[in-house]
């Protein structure tokens, strides 16, 4: 393989890494946001707002049907309005960002189901105010489904990542599809291949142990 | 310091409506421990959960220390709740902190400082056994244990009224009666106002100073444990009394009853006492008086609250002449009488 094609497999993993970790960072965020927002106004909890969360949960759902390569696509006037071009890597990051949301949303959602009723019944007589019981009892009783959310969604804009290789973004999928598949390349085929796994089984492994460790058993 | 005026609470609208509680009227006085009793359903807990508004009554007044929480906005409620402790069931204790941060807990809530939280914890931990499980995690402590964590923990913001809500429903009965010392301890020690739930007479008798009785949603009797206990006033209030001291007639004798009294039987009666002067020297005035004899087969005496609770199974040894006489004797005393039956003469 030629010093050439090594430095743009090199390249092609900051590429992808920047992708990945930029939209899964807002990603996580603005769906840890979306989630606590459909729990607590979830009927019968304790900011219950039926019609808000209804239309909550439709947009969410819409959002999570769309396929992330038509999402991709469909998205391109709005991802010219924001960063100014629909090519490239940060163009990437905005339909990345957004099928991340809804995602996250709805696995953060699930997770603080799990939570018992009776600890946010606790700490309402304490007199915990609504931010409290969610900084302080909600987010950290549910800590271990969060991690276990982020790290599948990280593993899953891998995949996504290497989708908008195929429509104009870099990163590994990118030179997967120049060089491996069109130019009959299957040494850089095979190593991007390997690259990626190793990527989702790092990513695995540190949300394993984080897991663990905010379990507490 | 509690007081309940006509508090009513309604789930549900319409044909589906159901009164949970039902014109409830209750005073608890400073410094007491309060138990309410009910078969499960009947509105305990949503009892328990309007004292500090977790539940809102559809009606009526909840003050607590004088002040009126139906009435206070949102904020003020708040703060209200940091002066009534409460602890569950179930625990509720939080599995991502440590015994140390449960405590810490309602402290952060009120804004209190860090420094000033530290000092507060050691003390409740010695208090409720604790020392040297500060840094244990929930999950590796016992029933009984969490159970201590979640008292210390309502005890932090040191408020003047406790709740608990069926605190050893979960607990095998040998925690159960540790836990209820501690509270026992927490109330004279500390002056805190208990009010608990329960369904379990147990409980009432160990550490109660009042019950109230709480059926279908309305309190049916109020009264002084050692009373309640001796003289229950309600129907339902006799048949707890009844499932609690429980004496059933061993299987041996069993055995033995004959439905059928006959001249050559003796019978046998379970007899329950509400007062023990009777119970002393009932068996030597039976013999005085009707010349038969009273063969003790079973007893059980309970002390609740300086009053004497007898039960007593015994056979009536005489002609059939005299035990009948014996027998309606003992209708006319202030005891119940239950035949249970005639058993063949031995002789």
């Amino acid at each position: 393989m030629s010093s050439a094609m090594i430095e743009r497999i090199v390249n092609a993993v900051f590429e992808t890494l920047y992708m990945v970790i930029l939209s899964g960072f807002i990603g996580t965020v603005l769906g840890v946001a979306m989630g606590v927002a459909l729990y607590i106004t979830r009927r019968g909890n304790f900011l219950e707002r039926p019609l808000f969360n209804r239309v909550l949960s439709i947009i969410v759902n819409i959002g999570r049907s769309v396929p992330f390569i038509i999402l991709a696509l469909a998205i391109v006037p709005f991802t010219q309005l924001l960063v100014g071009t629909f090519i490239g890597n940060t163009a990437a990051v905005v339909p990345l960002t957004l099928a991340a949301i809804p995602f996250v949303a709805r696995l953060v959602e699930g997770a603080l189901l799990e939570v018992p009723d009776g600890l946010i019944e606790a700490a309402q007589a304490m007199g915990a105010t609504p931010q409290q019981i969610i900084f302080r009892v909600l987010l950290p009783e549910a800590a271990a489904g969060i991690i276990t959310a982020i790290t599948v969604t990280f593993i899953s804009l891998i995949g996504y990542s290497a989708m908008a290789g195929g429509i104009g973004a870099g990163g590994l999928g990118a030179v997967a599809i120049n060089y491996g598949y069109n130019r009959y390349d299957t040494g850089v085929m095979l190593i991007t291949v390997i690259i990626m796994i190793v990527m989702v089984q790092g990513i695995q492994t540190l949300g394993d142990r984080l897991v663990r460790r905010a379990q507490h058993r | 310091m509690i007081q309940l005026d006509n508090v009513t609470r309604i789930f549900g609208q319409g044909t589906a409506a159901v009164r949970a509680l039902d014109d409830v009227s209750l005073h608890v006085p400073a410094g007491s421990i309060t138990g309410v009793i009910g078969t499960s359903g009947a509105g305990k807990s949503t009892l328990i959960r309007c004292v500090n508004l977790l539940e809102r009554p559809t009606s009526g007044c909840v003050s607590v220390d004088g002040t009126d929480l139906t009435s206070l906005a949102e904020r003020d409620l708040r703060r209200a709740r940091h002066d009534i402790g409460m602890i569950f069931q179930h625990f509720n204790l939080l599995n991502s902190r440590t015994v140390r941060g449960n405590i810490a807990l309602p402290l952060e809530l009120m804004g209190v400082t860090r420094s000033d939280i530290q000092a507060r914890i050691d003390p409740l931990l010695e208090l409720t056994g604790l020392s040297g499980r500060a840094d244990a995690w929930p999950a590796t402590l016992s029933g009984g244990q969490k159970q201590r964590v979640a008292i210390a923990r309502a005890l932090a913001s040191r408020p003047k009224l406790l709740l608990c809500d069926e605190a050893t429903s979960a607990l095998d009965p040998q925690t159960t009666a540790s836990i209820l010392t501690l509270l026992r301890d927490i109330n004279d020690q500390l002056g805190l106002t208990i009010l608990l739930i329960t369904h379990e007479m147990e409980v009432v008798r160990n550490i109660c100073d009042r019950v109230a009785l709480l059926s279908e949603g309305r309190i049916i009797e109020h009264a002084a444990t050692g009373e309640f206990f001796t003289r229950p006033a309600s129907t339902e209030g006799r048949s707890f009394l009844n499932d609690y001291l429980e004496l059933p007639p061993s299987r041996s004798l069993q055995q033995r009853l004959l439905s059928e009294p006959a001249e050559d039987r003796h019978p046998v009666v379970r007899l329950t006492f509400h007062d023990d002067s009777a119970a002393r020297v009932l068996a030597s005035n039976l013999a005085r008086r009707f010349d038969v004899d009273l063969a003790i087969l079973q007893s059980r005496i309970e002390e609740v609250r300086g009053r004497t609770l007898g039960l007593m199974i015994a056979e009536i040894i005489g002609p059939a002449s005299r035990t009948r006489q014996v027998l309606e004797h003992l209708h006319t005393l202030e005891l119940d009488v239950e035949i249970l039956g005639h058993v063949q003469r031995h002789d």
